[in-house]
């Protein structure tokens, strides 16, 4: 802030407003590219929505950066405070992967149960010890 | 000694408008004064919140066979905007992205101003503002009023649905209409009062309207909340040539909408509150007094451009992956 012109942060601010407009609205062409509404042979490729899916992510992340160090003026403060804000925010990228992959797992489990549960089973012998209205499934690993 | 005290307290006043007991250390940390520093750390605590809440989006999206698909279930918007045009996908919301952006804008052209202890050019950028924040919220209520009322999404029940292989839908008589879709294609279950007729979203795209009757039939079951569940058949995929039903989507869904978009929503709405009250002091000339700056305007600032940052990532999470 003090360390620019009046004249200059105005322009700056310009700056700012064309730029944020411009990403968000590549961003949304992006997402609708890789949906499949603009080329229709697109549709369900999981190659495209990945690869538009992570454009679309570090673009959003370079959104965050311009609005925190231009906006919120972090540029202009002192290093440590930029650190003491920033630096916890790592974290969080082990939060994503971490429940990203927790999330899958719960996916891959139901798949399982549901794999399991179709199986073929047969009533177990009767006289043995275990309790009635037990089922014994045949073995698969 | 009378000389070291005034030599430190000029040395304050150098980089703290507060005044000498805003830190006892003599030195402020960092060079900002308290309530900045405190307003940095509170936003950083509310980041890990909203984090949090879109993790778990993010979490149960991948724990779930199917999700809605955003750019259908967002498709809609007031005043019939989109008959002009056909379809128009998140176009609302980007419109309402930009309201957003534009507001953020302003809110530093009136830090800026306060810089120059400009008070009529503070009060002018922050009603600005305050109209950049009621439109958005005002953009949200519709969003929300449709979902709701037209579409009966709730917290528990989810009305969008997703086909998990291409296929094509059954008829009113349950022999194969001209009806396809696509593998990962989202639909919508209407409520119909029976025997009565539809006119809601999407309504139209399923071509001629019928009358509903209660129970399971030929082409379609309706459950006892009016719910019309069309019949299907899959053309590919393991359950090829089976004829289904179609289901209400993940329920986690609406739950995980309106909490969020409404958190994020409430945080707008507290920012308009105190954005009104500080707008107010700045008019009746409370920070002409204290010579600092407009030190209040910086810190409001600060709240309003992260209520921005997070709807980037809202925005990013629930509309555009």
């Amino acid at each position: 802030m003090s360390h620019l012109s009046y004249e200059e942060s105005k322009k700056r601010v310009r700056y700012g407003l064309v730029l944020l407009a411009v990403v968000t609205g590549v961003e949304v062409l992006i997402s609708l590219f890789g949906k499949g509404h603009m080329i229709s042979s697109v549709h369900g490729n999981i190659i495209v929505i990945a690869t538009c899916g992570l454009l679309i992510a570090v673009l959003s992340l370079y959104k965050a950066y311009f609005i925190v160090y231009e906006f919120m003026h972090m540029k202009y403060e002192v290093k440590g405070l930029a650190m003491s804000v920033v630096l916890p925010m790592l974290l969080l990228v082990w939060a994503v992967i971490a429940f990203f992959q927790e999330g899958n797992a719960w996916k891959s489990r139901r798949d399982e149960i549901q794999r399991r549960n179709a199986l073929p089973a047969t009533p177990a012998k009767q006289g043995s010890l275990l309790p009635p209205h037990t089922y014994q499934m045949d073995w698969k690993g | 000694m009378a000389n070291t005290d005034t030599a430190l307290e000029h040395h304050v006043h150098e980089h703290d408008h507060q005044g000498e007991d805003a830190w006892s250390g003599a030195q402020s940390p960092f060079k900002v004064s308290y309530g900045k520093i405190m307003m940095w750390y509170f936003l950083l605590s509310d980041a890990f919140t909203f984090a949090g809440f879109l993790i778990t989006y993010g979490a149960l999206r991948f724990s779930s066979p199917t999700w809605p698909v955003p750019d259908f279930v967002f498709a809609t918007d007031p005043f019939g905007i989109s008959d002009y045009f056909g379809q128009a996908p998140l176009i609302f919301v980007t419109f309402m992205s930009f309201l957003l952006i534009i507001s953020s804008v302003t809110m530093v052209r009136g830090v800026q101003e306060g810089h120059r202890e400009n008070k009529n050019g503070v009060l002018i950028w922050m009603i600005l503002t305050i109209f950049g924040g009621l439109g958005f919220l005002s953009c949200q209520a519709w969003e929300w009023t449709n979902l709701i009322g037209k579409e009966n999404m709730s917290l528990t029940r989810n009305t969008f649905g997703t086909h998990t292989a291409e296929g094509y839908y059954l008829d009113h008589e349950g022999k194969k209409s001209l009806e396809t879709f696509r593998e990962g294609e989202s639909f919508l279950i209407h409520r119909h009062a029976p025997g009565g007729h539809s006119a809601e979203h999407g309504a139209a795209a399923h071509g001629a309207q019928h009358e509903y009757k209660p129970g399971d039939q030929a082409g379609y079951l309706m459950d006892e909340k009016g719910f019309v569940h069309r019949k299907f058949v899959y053309t590919a995929g393991a359950k090829k040539g089976v004829t289904q039903t179609e289901q209400f989507g993940p329920a986690a869904f609406g739950a995980l909408f309106f909490f969020i978009t409404g958190f994020h929503g409430f945080h707008v709405f507290s920012g308009v509150v105190f954005l009104t009250i500080i707008a107010l002091n700045v008019a009746s000339g409370v920070y002409v007094a204290r010579k600092n700056g407009y030190e209040m305007v910086e810190k409001i600032g600060l709240y309003w451009h992260f209520v921005d940052l997070v709807w980037v990532f809202v925005f990013l999470v629930f509309y555009l992956l």
